[in-house]
């Protein structure tokens, strides 16, 4: 449920503390670590069941056989069924798109708002237009980590009631603050960097010099943590759903199932624990990963 | 959400050799308008959030589009809530009422909200603590064992740490009750008043923090390792353990101490789960109940006293810092 998005700290980024080197892997691969590696597989077996559910589960996840209700995991399900006998693998399978896309889609929203409000923060030069707009974009930032983690996402979900796509808003709203503290950030570095400084007295327009200069060099760990709480994002829409706040139950969404399962655990532990693993591992997996490109984006 | 940079966690800096108690006073006072502030940001977005909603207040304060409340009911309602003013006059009476600390009237349980938050904050804040001091003492444990265990420790603790932060809270709890009480029958599934049953819920709070503290912790105290007051400690003769107490503990209690605001929302979000797991009274089940039901009141309520709550955990966050950092004080 918390996974933070921070870069790594400068000893890490080297990754090259005396006796703590790491071993790696020859070949195309050979600037990844070995649990990089291991995060990046993770997330292309999602990605594909994301894209081709079929693929790895060629059943039904909506198929109901009462019969098969709470079958414990066997060669036929090999993780179990639920309570209406649909497989859970099945099920977990093909609920991949549905909570990646909301995971995505909320850190899509999250990235975007915060690079706007970032950039209008830390664009100003510090005469009238550029510090009204940074003194009331900080403001607004302070009063939104206020309400930290879920809480915004309660408070949005409470004025448009639930589901997936307020989910996804809320959960793309509440992570949205954190990017742009960081985009503000680094906005300002860069707008106060010699290259700007140049492209400015060479006479560009602002407009040019935000979007030739600024961006680019602003926008690198915009995806570095983007990647980062992509985990994040997903953990907390399936943890809505869970509430019943997101997807409503039938749909194979990992929250959705969980929220059903929820009622089952002591019964069938499988219904559970299995959907929640889905979510664990993307969450780690990028986690890991999105540590990685740190360190790589840093080196190069 | 992310770890500020040192002069963003301490506030501004105040010029050296002035009187202390001058710089007690400004830092207080700092606080408290700015504390104020937030407050009042965060009555006036839910205030107005709730005129920008489709839908009409009345209604929702009579159960919901699904109540088929007649057109006198409505009216009624909107005299009595004073729905049928002006919105400016609306907004500054609402104001008005927080300033005296009159949060309203819950729509679903129809109680003086103040009162019931009152009721709800001890058991969180019960809650919150102790997961707080167990998180902490996973996340040094852990970086004391992988400071001095050598390499396959510090693998170890690392993977650990970063699947301890990945874990969603009720998955977590799930498996703790799968575990420990249908499994082993050690521990209640249900939270109720006993000590006992604090063990899950603690537990589950904790861990996802605990993984985050760690891996800022670490990154701390490997810094610190490789400085050169570690080296002339060393040289002195200074145990592993000595040096890890007396030198490296400070380093890496640090990001961590930066970071309670960001702890403070792991514990408040992970606490409407926990709570609604364990069947637990208090402020986040509250909550999470007033978002299925949309009792607007109620949300207010808790989002206005999460935000004091903040406040003030992030001042405490900062005078923790100052007792632990010396070179905090000095400047």
């Amino acid at each position: 449920m918390t996974v933070l998005p921070t870069l790594p700290r400068p000893d890490e980024r080297r990754g090259a503390s005396p006796g703590r080197r790491s071993r790696r892997l020859p070949g195309p691969l050979g600037r990844l670590r070995a649990a990089e590696t291991v995060a990046a597989l993770v997330l292309l077996g999602v990605v594909v069941a994301a894209l081709a559910p079929g693929l790895l589960a060629p059943g039904d996840p909506l198929a109901v056989a009462p019969a098969d209700a709470f079958t414990a995991p066997s060669p036929a399900h090999p993780l179990g069924t639920d309570e209406s006998g649909r497989g859970i693998w099945t099920r977990i399978v093909h609920g991949t798109g549905a909570s990646l896309s909301i995971g995505a889609l909320a850190t899509l929203l999250g990235t975007g708002l915060g690079v706007l409000l970032g950039v209008a923060a830390g664009f100003g030069d510090g005469r009238w237009p550029g510090r009204a707009a940074d003194a009331g974009v900080s403001r607004l930032l302070e009063v939104l980590f206020a309400l930290p983690g879920l809480l915004l996402a309660l408070v949005v979900i409470a004025f448009t009631g639930p589901g997936a796509v307020p989910a996804t808003l809320a959960v793309g709203l509440a992570t949205a603050p954190g990017y742009a503290r960081i985009v503000r950030s680094q906005v300002r570095r860069v707008r106060r960097s010699a290259m700007v400084e140049a492209a400015v007295v060479l006479g560009r327009r602002p407009g040019t010099v935000l979007w030739r200069h600024v961006l680019p060099n602003a926008l690198a760990p915009v995806v570095v943590l983007a990647t980062l709480g992509l985990g994040q994002a997903v953990v907390w829409a399936s943890s809505l759903s869970y509430l019943g706040l997101g997807s409503p139950p039938p749909a194979p969404e990992w929250g959705a199932m969980l929220s059903a399962g929820r009622t089952y655990v002591q019964v069938a532990w499988w219904t559970t624990v299995f959907p929640g693993l889905a979510v664990v591992l993307t969450a780690a997996a990028s986690t890991v990963l999105g540590r990685g490109l740190a360190r790589r984006g840093d080196a190069s | 959400m992310t770890r500020p940079s040192p002069t963003e966690a301490t506030g501004e800096a105040a010029p050296r050799r002035r009187g202390a108690a001058e710089h007690v006073l400004r830092w207080t006072l700092a606080r408290v308008v700015g504390g104020l502030v937030v407050l009042w940001a965060v009555a006036t977005l839910v205030f107005f959030a709730v005129r920008l909603v489709p839908g009409d207040p009345a209604e929702a304060i009579l159960g919901g589009p699904g109540s088929q409340a007649s057109a006198e009911a409505l009216a009624l309602v909107r005299q009595e809530y004073g729905l049928d003013q002006p919105l400016l006059v609306q907004y500054l009476a609402q104001l008005g009422r927080l300033a005296t600390g009159d949060l309203g009237t819950s729509y679903s349980l129809r109680t003086d909200v103040a009162g019931l938050l009152l009721d709800q904050l001890p058991g969180t804040i019960a809650l919150a603590l102790a997961s707080l001091v167990v998180a902490w003492a996973i996340a040094l444990g852990t970086a004391w064992w992988a400071t001095l265990g050598g390499r396959v420790a510090a693998g170890v603790s690392s993977a650990l740490e970063v699947v301890a932060a990945a874990v969603p809270h009720f998955w977590l709890a799930s498996v703790l009750v799968l575990v420990f009480s249908t499994q082993l029958g050690l521990l209640p599934p249900v939270s109720t008043g006993t000590p006992v049953g604090l063990v899950l819920p603690v537990v589950t709070l904790a861990i996802p923090v605990a993984g985050f503290l760690g891996q800022v912790t670490r990154d701390s105290l490997l810094d610190a390792a490789s400085a050169p007051f570690t080296v002339s400690a060393r040289a002195r003769g200074e145990s592993p353990s000595g040096l890890f107490r007396r030198h490296l503990l400070r380093h890496a209690a640090l990001p961590g101490l930066a970071l309670s605001g960001w702890a403070f929302g792991s514990l408040l979000s992970g606490a409407v789960v926990v709570e609604s797991v364990f069947a637990r009274p208090g402020l986040g089940r509250t909550l999470l109940g007033a978002v299925t039901l949309r009792d607007i009141p109620l949300v207010t309520g808790v989002a206005l006293a999460s935000a004091l709550a903040y406040v003030v955990v992030v001042a405490l966050g900062d005078l923790a810092e100052r007792a632990v950092d010396p070179r905090e004080r000095a400047s």
